[in-house]
């Protein structure tokens, strides 16, 4: 997904005079084309990304698209405050590409857990999130970048992830019903569509036949979808790699509250507890740790359904 | 040194604005007034008619919460009615207690500090970029010089060689707790800045001549981005607020302290 995003703010800067590239301190190969073919717009900036974000809300307001890329948890917790007033306040085109967002870094500890990065951006009026589920849907993503208004935050995967997402325009601010199942629903976003699918591939196997949509764009959210879809169902998953405070499951939560059903539905939430996850290991053995698993995701639409 | 007339008459302003939205920090605003009139008379290009001209100089005020100088000078060369200066802080009226970008003339919001230079190495790396004319200034606080981003921009400006860019430090010498010695020393300054790559003068920045001639030379050497620390007083021009703690933000100023800021401006001439 890293090199798919990449190649892609390539692409687009060749046919775009108005796109920068800025990155702290990336690998030494990073947009080496870039570099060379449009030296003017590539900006390798240091380890100072207070700075860099202030710089690259500099070059919006003058009319540059900006593309950012370092480490997801630098750019959300350090910064906040510099995405708050200078990005999102003045509504400045500035896209942080965020590496390793949720437990991408689980061998790399807590410093790099961006296990709260949706939750921290999702309060902030002006802000865009999108989290694709794939490389290829990165692809489809990108190009809705340019021109789409104000500040963006896009979430990178592990990169190597499966290619899950169907094959369809992308829209940001839409969600996309993937499958269409009376039994419950699974609502997902980012790389935990993965899990979804091969949820709903087991309980298929058991008669469940459950719906799933995938919001990879977590703000603005498709409330509309999301009430089409839930219609249909009384149980509804949400799986994300993120805490399950403020984050996918906090904002569908939100939908499902105010539309006061006249039949009560059940509800659960899977992700990330309140903790700092402890250990290391990798992305997949933190996800199976704390649950965020085919298999747990079976469970719980089971133990709805009872 | 005394004021002329119109140092006195901008101060007045401030204090009007002050008494009608019955906060402010007054002393922060007088402490650049020079640098801030000297910069909207003389050596800024702007046109009120079009605050947004391409070839204007982009001004910063990074040290937003001594925006009333900048309102009053703002209103005076039309960028807004006058009018609006006497509904500062009001729920309906355009200017708070901090610059927000939907006031024509003001460049970039701020009020939390650190925030403006940043944004101004942006600006002035896109003008470089377009091999435009335009400059940038920002004026920073001296109490704002001790967050990072600050440095960190000035690392950037330099590696960058934006001699488009002129950084102001209105150094007063005062924070809200006590001088800049005793709560975060930053001396010495002059070598910090210079040793970050930046040409430096230093100004009294209250006196015209001075800030005038140093105005004039900028960029103090090619390829380097500059800096001017102005050395000034915090409340300058009205000898109780001078120098004096308890001033640093009013939010209740009775009719009698009204009378003595009057009285106080025009005392000094």
């Amino acid at each position: 997904m890293r090199k798919v995003v990449m190649d892609m703010v390539y692409e687009l800067a060749k046919k775009d005079p108005r796109i920068f590239f800025i990155g702290s301190d990336l690998g030494t190969e990073v947009l080496k084309n870039f570099k060379q073919e449009m030296p003017g717009r590539f900006l390798m900036e240091g380890i100072s990304e207070q700075h860099l974000i202030g710089m690259a809300a500099g070059l919006a307001a003058e009319g540059k698209v900006v593309y950012l890329n370092t480490i997801a948890t630098f750019l959300t917790r350090r910064c906040f405050e510099q995405i708050v007033l200078d990005l999102c306040l003045h509504k400045t085109n500035v896209r942080l590409i965020s590496s390793g967002g949720g437990i991408v870094y689980a061998p790399l500890g807590p410093t790099h857990l961006a296990i709260e990065d949706i939750a921290i951006l999702r309060v902030i009026p002006n802000m865009t999130i999108l989290a694709p589920a794939d490389a290829e849907e990165m692809r489809r993503l990108m190009p809705a970048t340019v021109d789409y208004p104000g500040p963006i935050y896009i979430r990178l995967g592990k990169g190597g992830d499966p290619i899950v997402a169907p094959n369809v325009p992308f829209e940001i601010g839409k969600g996309y019903v993937i499958r269409e199942g009376a039994d419950a629903l699974i609502v997902t976003t980012g790389v935990t569509l993965k899990v979804a699918l091969d949820a709903a591939d087991q309980l298929v196997k058991e008669n469940v036949n459950v719906s799933i949509l995938h919001l990879p764009t977590i703000k603005p959210l498709d409330t509309k979808t999301i009430l089409d879809s839930v219609a249909k169902v009384s149980s509804i998953v949400v799986v994300e790699e993120h805490t399950v405070l403020g984050g996918l499951g906090s904002a569908v939560a939100e939908v499902l509250m105010e539309a006061n059903f006249s039949t009560p539905k059940k509800f659960k939430m899977i992700g990330i507890p309140d903790v700092f996850p402890e250990g290391y290991g990798s992305q997949a053995s933190m996800m199976e740790k704390y649950g965020i698993t085919a298999k747990n995701v079976v469970e719980t639409v089971k133990k709805l359904n009872q | 040194m005394k004021l002329d007339q119109r140092s006195r008459q901008l101060r007045e302003q401030m204090i009007r604005v002050m008494e009608k939205g019955k906060r402010g920090h007054l002393p922060s605003a007088f402490s650049m007034t020079e640098v801030l009139r000297i910069l909207y008379d003389e050596v800024l290009r702007y046109n009120p008619a079009d605050p947004v001209w391409k070839e204007r100089d982009r001004f910063i005020l990074s040290k937003g919460h001594g925006c009333i100088a900048l309102y009053v000078l703002l209103a005076e060369k039309g960028f807004f009615p006058q009018d609006e200066l006497w509904r500062f802080c009001k729920s309906d009226g355009l200017l708070g207690g901090h610059p927000e970008r939907h006031i024509p003339g003001v460049e970039w919001g701020t009020g939390s500090l650190g925030h403006g230079l940043p944004v101004g190495v942006g600006f002035a790396l896109n003008a470089k970029y377009e091999k435009a004319t335009h400059r940038v200034f920002v004026l920073v606080g001296d109490g704002e010089s001790n967050e990072g981003s600050i440095w960190e921009a000035a690392l950037s400006a330099s590696k960058h060689k934006l001699d488009n860019l002129v950084v102001i430090v209105d150094y007063n010498k005062q924070m809200t707790y006590g001088t800049t010695f005793e709560v975060q020393d930053l001396e010495p300054l002059t070598d910090k800045w210079k040793s970050f790559g930046f040409g430096v003068r230093e100004v009294d920045g209250h006196d015209l001549h001075g800030l005038r001639s140093v105005f004039s030379q900028v960029p103090f050497a090619p390829g380097k981005p500059s800096v001017i620390i102005c050395h000034t007083v915090k409340g300058k021009g009205v000898k109780f607020i001078e120098r004096n703690f308890a001033w640093h933000h009013k939010s209740s100023v009775g009719e009698e302290e009204m009378k003595l800021l009057y009285e106080g401006v025009n005392n000094n001439a």
